[in-house]
Parts: structure tokens; sequence; C-alpha cells
């Protein structure tokens, strides 16, 4: 009887290939309809009505001028509403039969505040009162006293926003009693929560959800969100399809941030670069809660005299949601510039410093060879120099290193396969495909478990009415999704087996599928082709159904967690103008078995330019005074274009050591290092640190003038 | 193509947009009405106006008010949802459509403004079974992710590759430098563009 688990190498014929992507085609020709895309007849259009206020007492909103304006059908307001805590909150909303009219009504709408002190400034610790959370490891004070080598500096990064380019929203729709909803998600099994259901008045399991496309989520789009119950609540009041999706403004305002991270650190070490203590103060804002990214040191953690302080600053500013790799990247990149300081304070060479320290992390074996792939893809030895490039002119340039780390385990999934006695073969999964290529990678398990080409495998995904998955956050849908869909295709392919045995003169153990037939394995010429074996199972389809869990799925060797990467920069600035030109940047990743390598290796470029976007550009800049985000458009809240990236080399581990660790994400520990690698590789060319990102020419030239040019 | 963006409109219905707002505003006089008109040539609006566009070849019939862009026009009135509303301010290229041959904002063109011209959405451009040089390119070299930016890269770079064929990687950069992707696809897409541009990918 064929078993479940992941086949050798020379036994797999789509598990491990790079395949197109399934949707490739939809979405290239703008076939593929997303949430935002889904027009339902009779359909209305709503809009939000917002605080201007950072902070104030709701006094009244008046709706009745919007809803004499014809065309509005329907009005919301927050009856509860008492405060608002940040610009951008929701207060109230229209809804109408065209969206020109429902943006009309929403300036219409008159709300009553009266304003109340605000506070939204994240980069002062001062700004924290209280008893901060504290952590005491070894003796700290006695390591500083013992150091050779004590570094001191000062690191930040700010508050970025996810800017999907599909704004949060959904479309929901009462019918009969049942409701309809197209949201942008990513989490399409979980989506239909209690709040949705009291929203709209109808139970949870009559909420149908259905997410074929979405675009891009990065953490910020699990649960329905204000907008989500709007819009249901809309849907109910008039009887109407009503769509609700956030303009560009809101959207970075308001649907979700990364949290800042601003710290003092304090680094001893002796003198031939051995790390023997770490202090970090980290404080920052993911608004009201305040919550500050706390994995100090990161990656490093084995440090033996650690001291950490927490400081929460609440501001009143948009809520923070998980954000690709939640606080990973801001931990790295406080750790790794402080400890390349530390190495530049030796004199030492980055790369052998952090090599030499590579015992203080939980994988020291992987790191040291992914260290040694990265530097010779990117010349290290031909292009390295001591902090500061002392060749003459404007132009200086540098290398900057950064490690990372991240689980990845594979979360709980459900996936059904049905065979019809046509051999037609059909996979059901309530999962999502967030561009990650989870279609694809489904597919790619179940034709290859079944011996037979892709395209004989049609993959649904997409609703909750499928078999449960979970959502995707934290690199957990490809574990959880391959091994169910593998645990299905199994037991579906062992019941095609038992149907055939006799007729093949042997036992269902004796038999595998291979080339579009099923065979016996000691003698392939015994073979009956997939389609006549499945006639065999009379006239009933047969379905089949995987479960995977957490525990069990990396028990059986499936799925895993833990894996490590490294990224090496290779940037030039001009000292003049303090712009940062990326020439080069090398990833090197481990992830388990890869399912498909070009997809896999789509995520780490992505990743990578993702991450040069934030070491770079990306900054929710806030005013002081008036409590309100500057620069809430694609305009001055800046993404990396085409011209923005250098030249991106991507090496994933794979063979022995790595295939046989079972399947493991990547969606998130790409993007963990660029921040550290590039400011690294930005103060090794100038000669000084820049303490925060983004890595802005006003930052570089500031820094400059501040420690002193090189030339 | 003589035409300009906003003719074919009758002067009567300006008239009686007009008149509605003098009424209500009392601020134009029959007089400056008349040097009004004059002046501005035709005017549309308030108020939904009947207009015809030519969208991938069909001429298609459709009411919206002056102050509805060609992309709200396209996605909400003509359910041609491939171009996308991402920054509605022409900063990010989602909604890019070919008009007369070249590549525009559909979001910063007003839909009254398009009449009278040839317009085509990437529902235009290929379909799954019949995609273009561009679009095969896009699969082969996994130029996407989520997807949402592609559609207005394909139809940008459709564009492109017709005035450059045979682009250069460094012409590919500048030459798609008014799109943004959020996922970050751009190393694909600049291996997908030169291909199309070299005559097309096998794929
Ligand atoms: S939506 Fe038109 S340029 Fe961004
Ligand atoms: S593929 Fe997601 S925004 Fe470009």
């Amino acid at each position: 009887m064929p078993k479940a688990e992941w086949p050798p190498a020379e036994k797999r014929t789509l598990i491990g290939k790079p395949i197109d992507r399934a949707d490739g085609p939809a979405k290239a020709t703008g076939t593929a309809k997303y949430s935002y895309d889904i027009n339902r007849p009779n359909m209305l259009w709503a809009k939000v009505v917002t605080s201007p206020h950072p902070h104030a007492e709701v006094a009244g909103i008046d709706t009745s001028a919007a809803e004499k304006l014809e065309g509005v059908k329907g009005v919301w307001k927050d009856e509860a509403a008492k405060e608002v805590n940040y610009v951008g909150q929701i207060v109230a909303a229209v809804a109408a039969t065209t969206e020109e009219i429902a943006t009309e009504a929403v300036s219409l709408v008159k709300v009553n505040y009266n304003p109340l002190e605000h506070q939204v400034v994240d980069s002062d610790p001062e700004l924290f009162k209280g008893d901060p959370n504290k952590r005491d490891q070894g003796n700290v004070d006695e390591a500083f006293g013992k150091a050779d080598v004590t570094h001191s500096g000062n690191y930040g990064v700010p508050v970025i926003t996810h800017c999907c380019l599909e704004p949060h929203g959904q479309v929901a729709e009462i019918r009969d009693g049942e409701m309809y909803v197209w949201p942008s998600t990513q989490n399409v099994s979980g989506y239909a929560d209690r709040g949705l259901s009291e929203a709209a008045g109808i139970p949870q399991n009559k909420i149908h959800v259905d997410c074929q496309y979405m675009g891009g989520g990065f953490g910020s789009k699990f649960n329905p969100g204000k907008w989500g119950t709007i819009s249901a609540a809309l849907a109910k009041q008039t009887g109407r399809p009503v769509k609700l999706l956030l303009d560009r403004d809101l959207e970075l305002m308001i649907a979700g941030n990364r949290p800042s991270g601003f710290s003092k650190i304090k680094v001893g070490a002796t003198k031939d670069g051995k790390v023997t203590a770490f202090e970090s103060e980290v404080w920052g804002t993911s608004g009201m809660s305040g919550n500050p990214p706390d994995l100090m040191p990161y990656v490093f953690d084995k440090i033996p005299n650690q001291r950490r302080i927490v400081k929460r600053i609440q501001t009143n500013r948009g809520p923070a949601q998980a954000w690709r790799a939640p606080r990973h990247p801001q931990n790295c990149y406080l750790t790794l510039a402080a400890l390349a300081d530390t190495a530049a304070a030796l004199k030492m060479d980055e790369l052998e410093f952090f090599t030499k320290n590579l015992d203080l992390t939980a994988r020291p074996d992987v790191y040291k060879e992914e260290l040694e792939i990265a530097a010779r893809l990117v010349n290290y030895n031909q292009k390295k120099h001591v902090r500061g490039d002392k060749t003459p002119g404007p132009i200086k340039r540098g290398l900057g290193i950064s490690v990372h780390t991240w689980g990845g385990l594979g979360h709980d999934s459900e996936c059904d396969v049905t065979v019809s006695p046509d051999g037609s073969v059909e996979a059901k999964i309530g999962t999502q495909d967030l561009g990650t290529g989870t279609r694809t990678v489904i597919q790619q398990v179940v034709a290859d478990t079944l011996g037979l080409p892709l395209d004989a495998v049609k993959v649904q995904i997409g609703k909750n009415e499928f078999p449960r998955s979970g959502g995707s956050g934290g690199s957990t849908t490809i574990g959880g999704v391959s091994t169910s869909s593998r645990l299905a295709a199994t037991a579906a392919l062992n019941a095609v087996c038992e149907a055939v045995a006799q007729k093949l003169g042997t036992t269902a153990e004796n038999l595998e599928a291979a080339g579009g037939a099923i065979r016996q394995v000691d003698k392939p010429s015994n073979r009956i082709s997939w389609k006549d074996a499945c006639a065999a199972l009379g006239v009933m389809p047969i379905t089949k159904r995987g479960t995977q869990t957490r525990n069990e799925g990396k028990a059986k060797g499936f799925t895993n967690e833990g894996v490590g990467g490294v990224q090496i920069a290779d940037v030039s600035v001009d000292i003049e103008t303090g712009v940062v030109t990326l020439n080069e940047m090398v990833a090197v990743q481990d992830c388990g078995l890869i399912v498909n390598l070009k997809l896999t290796e789509s995520q780490v470029y992505g990743a990578l330019i993702m991450g040069i976007t934030y070491a770079l550009y990306e900054e929710a800049v806030y005013d002081p005074k008036t409590g309100r985000m500057l620069n809430a458009d694609m305009e001055f809240y800046r993404l990396a274009g085409i011209k923005d990236i250098g030249l991106l080399k991507v090496h994933m581990m794979t063979g022995k050591g790595y295939d046989d660790r079972g399947v493991i994400g990547i969606g998130e520990p790409p993007v963990i290092s660029p921040g550290a690698a590039i400011g690294n590789a930005v103060a090794n060319a100038i000669g000084v640190r820049v303490p925060s990102l983004p890595l802005t020419p006003d930052r570089i030239i500031t820094a400059l003038q501040k420690e002193g040019s090189i030339v | 193509m003589s035409k300009q963006p906003g003719s074919g409109f009758s002067r009567r219905g300006f008239l009686k947009g007009v008149g509605i707002t003098s009424v209500a505003g009392g601020l134009i006089s029959p007089a400056g009405l008349t040097s009004a008109i004059a002046a501005e040539g035709d005017v549309k609006g308030p108020g939904e106006t009947p207009i015809t566009l030519d969208v991938n070849g069909q001429k298609r019939k459709l009411n919206v008010e002056p102050r509805v862009t060609l992309l709200d026009a396209l996605r909400n009135r003509l359910d041609l949802t491939g171009p996308k509303k991402v920054c509605d301010r022409g900063t990010c290229g989602a909604c890019t459509v070919i008009v007369d041959g070249k590549p525009v904002y559909s979001c910063s063109m007003l839909a009254v403004e398009a009449e009278g011209r040839e317009v085509t959405t990437i529902e235009g451009i290929g379909t799954p079974q019949r995609m273009n040089e561009v679009q095969r390119a896009f699969v082969k070299h996994d130029a996407q992710q989520c997807g949402f930016c592609t559609p207005g890269f394909v139809t940008a770079a459709t564009a492109f590759v017709r005035a450059n064929p045979k682009a250069s990687i460094e012409q590919v950069r500048a030459g798609l430098g008014g799109n943004l992707c959020r996922c970050g696809t751009y190393a694909g897409m600049i291996l997908a563009v030169v291909d199309a541009a070299k005559g097309g990918s096998n794929a």
C-alpha cells in the first residue's frame, strides 16, 4: 500500500519541481476576480466616515443630511462611539447606489467632537511611565566589567504599514436568511467569526465565505474588521449587496501597521571578538496597546549575560497588525546593527565576527554553511574592507551581513480528495492563496501522489464550505496544506489500489501509482491505466480526507520548524546627496523540503524587495501637533519600484540535511534580514552608523555631518 | 483622430446642466452663460450623461456623471475589473489601460474624456487560452504573486514592448518605472519583459 510519507528524491515527479503558477494565466490576463472586483446585481457602495482627530470625545453623529441625498440607501453609525483614539477611526458609514454618491454622502455626515489631548510620538523613551518589563540572565554588570571592548549605540525602526495593494474590505449579500461574503482575507476557514455573525444577525453556520484571489495581506487580513462588520450590517439594513473596501488613505492609516522599535544597546566582547554581554532597552509603539517588538537579542540569543528592558509607548495611531514575520525584522535590525558596530569597534571583519559568534545561535552549522555560500555569491573577499570605504570620490561602497530565523511549522489542515469512476480527481481545502502559490502546490502534491500529470487534478480552495484549514500566517500554510493533501491523496490512492488488486493478481500493498497507471511494485509491467483502475470503483466517486495537525505532522516528519537564513547586501552611497544604491543582494535560505522551487524563489525575491523597501523608503510619518499621518498616499509613502532593486541572487539550501526535514514555510524568513544587511552595508560604506531606518538621504547626510565625513 | 475629449455631447444637455446650477446658486447670469459657453466649448454635467466608450473593440453605452473616472466607469459600470484601483491618484499604475496606443492611468482620466478614443484594457489584450507574448512571459518567469498589480504591469509592458522591441534590461527598468508592486515581483518581471521584447517567450 503506498505510504503517505514524502517520497525520496528519485521518486518525486512533481514535488520539488519549478512548476509554473497554476493561476498565472488567470492573473496575467485580468480574469482573476479579487474580492474588490466582485460586482453583484443591485449592489450598493459603502464609504466610511472617520475621525479627523487623533483623540476626541464623540458628542453626536448626525446622518440626516446624508440620508436625504438621492441615491443613499443606508446609513450606519457607531452607536457605542464615545471616544475616538486615532485619526481615521471609523464612526459611521453610508451605502449608496454609486461610489460617487457614497463619497459625497460621507461629506454630509456631521459628527461633533470634543478634541482631547493626544500623543503620537513613539521615539522618546521618556514617554513611558511606570515600571518597564525587565529581564536579566547571567551576571550582566560583572560581564561588562570584564569585557575588553564595550560598544554602546542607539538604533531605530519606525512604524511602517502593510500597504496591501488590494485594500481591506468585502462584499456582503444576504439572501434567503444566509449571508454570502467575498472578503479580501488570508483566513477563509476562520473568517466568519461571531462579530460578523452578530452584525448581520445571521448564524455563523449560514455565512458563506468566498475568496478566490486576494491582493496582499502580509498578516493584516485575518479578521473581518470593522469594514467587514459594517458592510454586513448595511447589507442587512438595505436588503441589497454592499461593497465596502477602504480608500487608500485609510488603508495606510487604519488597516494595520508594523510596530516601531527603538533601542539603546550595549554590547560587551573579548578582544578576539567573542560577545559576552548584551543589554538592550527597547521602546516603540503599536498604537494604543503600546507593545514594541521585544525579541532581544535576536538570533544570538545564547549570549551568556543579557539584560532586556521593554517600554510600551501608547500612541494615538491606528492599531498594529501582524506584519510579515512579526517582531523579527525590527529586532534583527536592532541586534545585528549593534553587533556589526561592535565588530567595527574591534576593527574586525564583519563576516569573521559573526562566524566566530555562531555558537550563540540555535543552528550554528546551518548559518556557517549559508554564510560561506553567501560570501561566495557576493564575492565577499574581493570586495570587503574595514569600516569606511577609503577610495577617493563621493561614491562609497560597502557590504553588510545579517542572519535570521523563523518557525514555519505547518498548521492544522484538512483536505478532501475525490476520485471519480472516470478517473477525474478533485482536491478541496478551505485554504487561500495569497500569491504564495498555495493552489499550485496542492495540485503538485496530489498529482505526484497519484502518479498523474498536473492538469489531471482540479484544486478548489477559497471557500469556508471546504474542509477546514488554518489562516495563512507565520509561514504555516505550505506545511499544512502539503501534508493534508498528501494524506488525502494517499488514502484515495489506497482505495483505488484495493479496488484493482485482485484484478492485477496481487495485493494493494504491492501496488504503486506512476506514469498514469497503477502497477505492481516488483513487476511494473503488470499494470492498469489510472482510468481503468478508477472504473473499478463502481458508480460512486470516493472521497478521502487527510487530516494534518501540528504535532502529528511534526512527529511524522511531514513538516517541521526552525529555519535559518543569511543575507549580504552590497551598496553604494553618494555621500554628497545621501542616496543609497543597492548594487547586489544575496539571500541564502533553507526551508526544508521544497515543494515548488520556482514559487519558493519568488517568495524569497519578493521578501528581498519588500525588505529593500522598508530599509530605504518606508515610514509612517506622523505630525505630533495634529496627530495625523502625513504620508497616507503612495506618492509619499514610497514603495520600491523596478529601478530600485539592483541585482538579486537567491540560493535555496536543498538536499541532504534539508529535504529530509519535511516541509517548512518560507513566507516570513527572508523578509527579516534586509534592514540589517543594508544598514550594515551603509555603515561599512560611509564609515558611520545611520541609527534608524529607513536610510533616506537626509538621515545619511545627518549621520555624516554629526560623526564627520570620512573623505 | 480629430475628435477631442468631451466632444459628442449636445449643447442642449450642457445648458440643461448648467441651468440647474445657475438657478440653484444664482451665480451665473444668462449673459455670463453665453460667454461661458463660448469660452469653455463643450461642458458636461452635472448629473448623469450618456456616453459611448470604445473599449476592446466594442462600443459600450453607459450613463456616468462627469466626475466619474475612466477607471470607475470600467470597473463599476462595465464590470471590466481587470484594471485595479489602488492609489486612485496616478502613482501606482495598477489602473493602466491603453488609450489610442499609449498607456494611461485610467484613475486619472475622466470617463467623458475617453469618449471617441480607443480604449484597450487587460481584458482586450489576451485570454488565458490566448495570452499575448507579455502574458506568456509573465507566467513563465513568475512575474506575479498576489497578482493585484499584474494587469497594470502587463498592460504597461504590452504598450512598452510594442514601442521598444529588443529593449535592454535598463530600458525595461526605466519603461516600467510608473508601476508599483507590493509583493516584490520585479526580478521575474525584468526577465519577462526582456524576453517578451525579444519576440516572445515560447512557454
Ligand atoms: S490607481 Fe491609478 S495610478 Fe494608482
Ligand atoms: S504581485 Fe502582489 S502587488 Fe504585485
